[in-house]
């Protein structure tokens, strides 16, 4: 994983550093390899010369077409409607609004709730995860009998449906004969309300999330530390080094790439969190919670847009929610740069 | 490795053989709307599909009524295209109603979005007015659908005139009468007299037992009969001044402070559970619940309870038909959905699935289940609600009617009723959340 990374970095800027070159003489020397004489009268050879500058540009084309009708177009149309008053009823009579979206936004207290409900659940159910992930793929990484079905069960939870889990996990922590609480009253615990308590509710989101995500993680953990050379093991056993040992000054090193990977990707899976806290939710999902106890912020827009009809509001918070990401992004371009200034 | 290969060949197999068939019932559908469009009345036999969008159960395809009319009709077949919840049902389709394509050809509208339907959407419907004789509805009915030059929008298809369910066995217990015309007599008129009568009900109450459901059915039963609710009749907001919120708010109130509350949320498990065990004596029934009550208490209860009349007149749901001007199939579209809310249908969806129906004519022909008579001690239940309906005031309803109840019943009043919080905290709570829900 992380060679593969780097060797695609080192494409990247060569392929950049190509690119700053003047494209007439790379064309030429294209064309020189092919053993065609460079004549600028033959027909043939500027249609040469024109396929050789353009299909790659067709080639990528497809994506960017994609993107553009179904990101770009749709992320600016969204910014446009923040600054207007549309409800879901008149889509055709929009008022401008100016920054009041925004500023509405900033004086609501079930956004600043949100906010802070996508921040506490995402940090109680990304850090447990990545931990048990990096655990998992340790374990595995040594040799083991049927490894392949131990790698394909890990990825199970991944390959079900949040719908389907979500369900599951409902009847699993149901306050009245669910069997989490069943379990702990075994132990001599008071049963907990996991729908309605602050803590209790959102435990119950993140557990799930915990339950989808941590093999996927495990995965990439594994395949990055298969990467690592294996004589730097034979050499820290030869000092004496136990597995421990070993897991923190070679494993988890030659990992912080890896890692900061799926920090990034995991944070941003985090901010996005919505269809668990629905689900969880039943009949009055959208809302958190009778006091939006985890209401998240992808639940807040899907409730005023589509529940409460006000897509200006709406979109409003989804443009919040993308500068958030963009603050999130740059504090970790900040952390990556340090890291590699460290090593 | 040969068995892998050859059904990994199957597996490819199946998945494109799924998308052919998908695209080709994808163009099938569409050639067929095309010749029926073009046809108008069908000079191809069986050319016609009429699509009837529904949310929740509405009765037609249970009691028969679509077989009965394709039966009728040889040239049209009907399919129902049915979105389990509200919620997801009504932006998708207003979403499809502006856009101008993808609407059914009939389309189901509830009764908490009917004045956003007239107010926003009539120019996406076809008027019915000049169609069928207005006068077979409950006026009341038939003026929530219209528009202000007088288009009307939607047919009606139930209503949920409301009546008070009680358990005769209970009242017996705690000392009080339980005759239904008696007790009809002691809270007439207003709900804070049925109120009152739980408070005795409460000092002789059999252990275990509350006096009603929840707070929110008694908000949702006092506001349902109230001439004004959370708009004023030009359309702007009135929810903190009407005086039918705060007389229904109070005795809402009166019932989450003073115990008498089985503190229930309303189609939550526990709720149902509630009927099995007999934790309630009264709740407030529109006439759709009747059934509900029936199945969720079971056998232990038959005889037991009984039905008076509610303290007011009072309207608990009930919905609409509309036919887009979207639809192919127009002229057919709005003979069906003629059809399906004219008496006699509604008399034949009441008899499977107890949606009272909004035409008068047919109260007379209405044959509830023997079952059901007996359940309910043979309380003469269709007189019962079709005296609330027929006297049920014209109530104004708003654009965001349902998500502002939503915020008051399960924000305000559950604080109140489920985690000790004073009413004034619950109306500041229902307040912020209903300022959220406008948008403010």
């Amino acid at each position: 994983m992380t060679s593969s990374n780097e060797a695609l970095a080192q494409t990247a800027s060569s392929a950049d550093a190509a690119s700053d070159s003047t494209e007439e003489s790379g064309a030429a020397r294209g064309a020189q390899g092919r053993g065609t004489p460079p004549s600028d009268t033959s027909w043939r050879s500027r249609l040469y010369r024109w396929d050789m500058k353009a299909s790659p540009y067709a080639f990528i084309a497809p994506f960017f077409i994609i993107f553009g009708a179904f990101s770009l177009v749709p992320l600016l149309y969204t910014a446009w409607y923040s600054l207007h008053n549309v409800q879901l009823s008149s889509l055709d009579s929009q008022t401008w609004a100016g920054l009041k979206n925004y500023t509405n936004l900033f004086d609501s207290e079930f956004f600043w709730n949100a906010l802070g409900n996508t921040f506490t659940i995402g940090v109680i159910s990304t850090v447990p995860q990545l931990i048990v992930a990096i655990w998992l793929a340790h374990m595995l990484n040594y040799r083991l009998r049927g490894s392949i079905v131990w790698r394909v069960v890990m990825l199970t939870p991944y390959a079900t449906s949040v719908a389907a889990a979500t369900l599951v996990f409902v009847l699993l922590f149901s306050p009245d004969n669910g069997m989490i609480n069943w379990a702990l009253d075994l132990v001599g615990i008071d049963p907990v309300n996991w729908r309605e308590s602050d803590w209790g509710s959102q435990l119950a989101v993140s557990s799930i999330v915990i339950w989808r995500w941590t093999g996927y993680n495990a995965l990439i953990y594994l395949a990055a530390m298969q990467a690592i050379p294996a004589d730097l093991y034979e050499s820290a056993a030869l000092d004496g080094a136990n597995r421990w040992q070993q897991f923190r000054h070679v494993t988890v090193p030659m990992l912080r790439p890896t890692i900061l990977f799926t920090v990034v990707v995991s944070t941003i899976g985090a901010t996005q969190l919505f269809g668990e806290p629905l689900l969880f939710g039943g009949v009055s999902g959208t809302k958190g919670g009778s006091q939006h106890q985890y209401q998240t912020l992808g639940l807040y827009m899907y409730d005023q847009g589509w529940i409460n009809g006000n897509l200006g509001k709406a979109a409003a918070i989804a443009w919040s929610m993308f500068l958030i990401l963009l603050v999130i992004a740059a504090i970790n371009l900040l952390i990556t740069r340090r890291l590699r200034k460290a090593q | 490795m040969r068995t892998a290969r050859t059904s990994r060949r199957a597996m490819t197999f199946a998945v494109v053989a799924a998308l052919a068939t998908g695209l080709l019932a994808g163009c099938a559908s569409d050639d067929g709307d095309d010749s029926g469009g073009a046809g108008g009345s069908g000079d191809k036999e069986g050319a016609t599909t009429l699509t009837v969008g529904t949310f929740g159960t509405f009765g037609y395809k249970q009691a028969g009524l679509y077989d009965e009319y394709m039966k009728l009709h040889k040239n049209i077949t009907i399919k129902e295209n049915v979105t389990t919840r509200t919620d997801v049902y009504w932006p998708k389709t207003l979403t499809r109603l502006q856009a101008g394509s993808g609407t059914d050809d009939i389309q189901a509208i509830e009764i908490g979005n009917i004045t956003e339907a007239v107010q926003t959407q009539a120019n996406k419907f076809v008027d019915l007015g000049k169609e069928v004789d207005k006068s077979q509805w409950l006026d009341w009915k038939n003026k929530q659908a219209t528009t202000k030059d007088g288009k009307l929008i939607g047919l009606g298809t139930d209503v949920g005139p409301m009546a008070i369910c009680y358990r005769k066995d209970l009242f017996k217990k705690a000392g009080l009468p339980t005759d239904r015309t008696k007790l009809a007599e002691m809270w007439k008129g207003d709900w804070a007299k049925y109120v009152d009568v739980g408070k005795d009900y409460m000092k002789k109450a059999p252990s275990g037992t509350k006096f009603v459901d929840s707070a929110s059915s008694v908000y949702n039963a006092a506001l349902g009969g109230a001439k004004d609710r959370y708009y004023d009749k030009s359309g702007n907001v009135i929810w903190d001044k009407s005086e039918g919120v705060k007389k229904s708010w109070d005795a809402s109130m009166e019932v989450a402070t003073s115990n008498m509350s089985a503190k229930l949320k309303q189609f939550d498990k526990p709720w149902d559970q509630g009927f099995a065990n007999a934790k309630f004596a009264t709740v407030a029934c529109p006439a759709w619940m009747v059934g509900y009550i029936q199945e969720k208490s079971g056998d232990a209860g038959e005889g037991k309870w009984d039905i008076a009349a509610a303290p007011t007149a009072a309207n608990w749901g009930g919905s609409f038909i509309g036919v887009p001007t979207a639809s192919k199939h127009q002229k057919e579209a709005i003979a069906l959905a003629k059809w399906l809310t004219a008496p006699a249908q509604q008399a034949k969806v009441f008899a499977k699935q107890a949606s009272f129906p909004s035409t008068p004519s047919a109260y007379s022909t209405l044959k509830p289940k023997a079952e059901t008579l007996a359940y309910f001690s043979d309380a003469p239940l269709t007189q019962i609600f079709s005296d609330s309906a027929k006297t049920i005031p014209v109530q104004i309803f708003g654009i965001k009617d349902q998500p502002i109840n939503t915020a008051i019943t399960d924000t305000g009043i559950l604080q109140v009723e489920q985690k000790g919080k004073s009413p004034e905290q619950g109306w500041d709570a229902a307040t912020s959340e209903v300022k959220d829900v406008l948008g403010q």
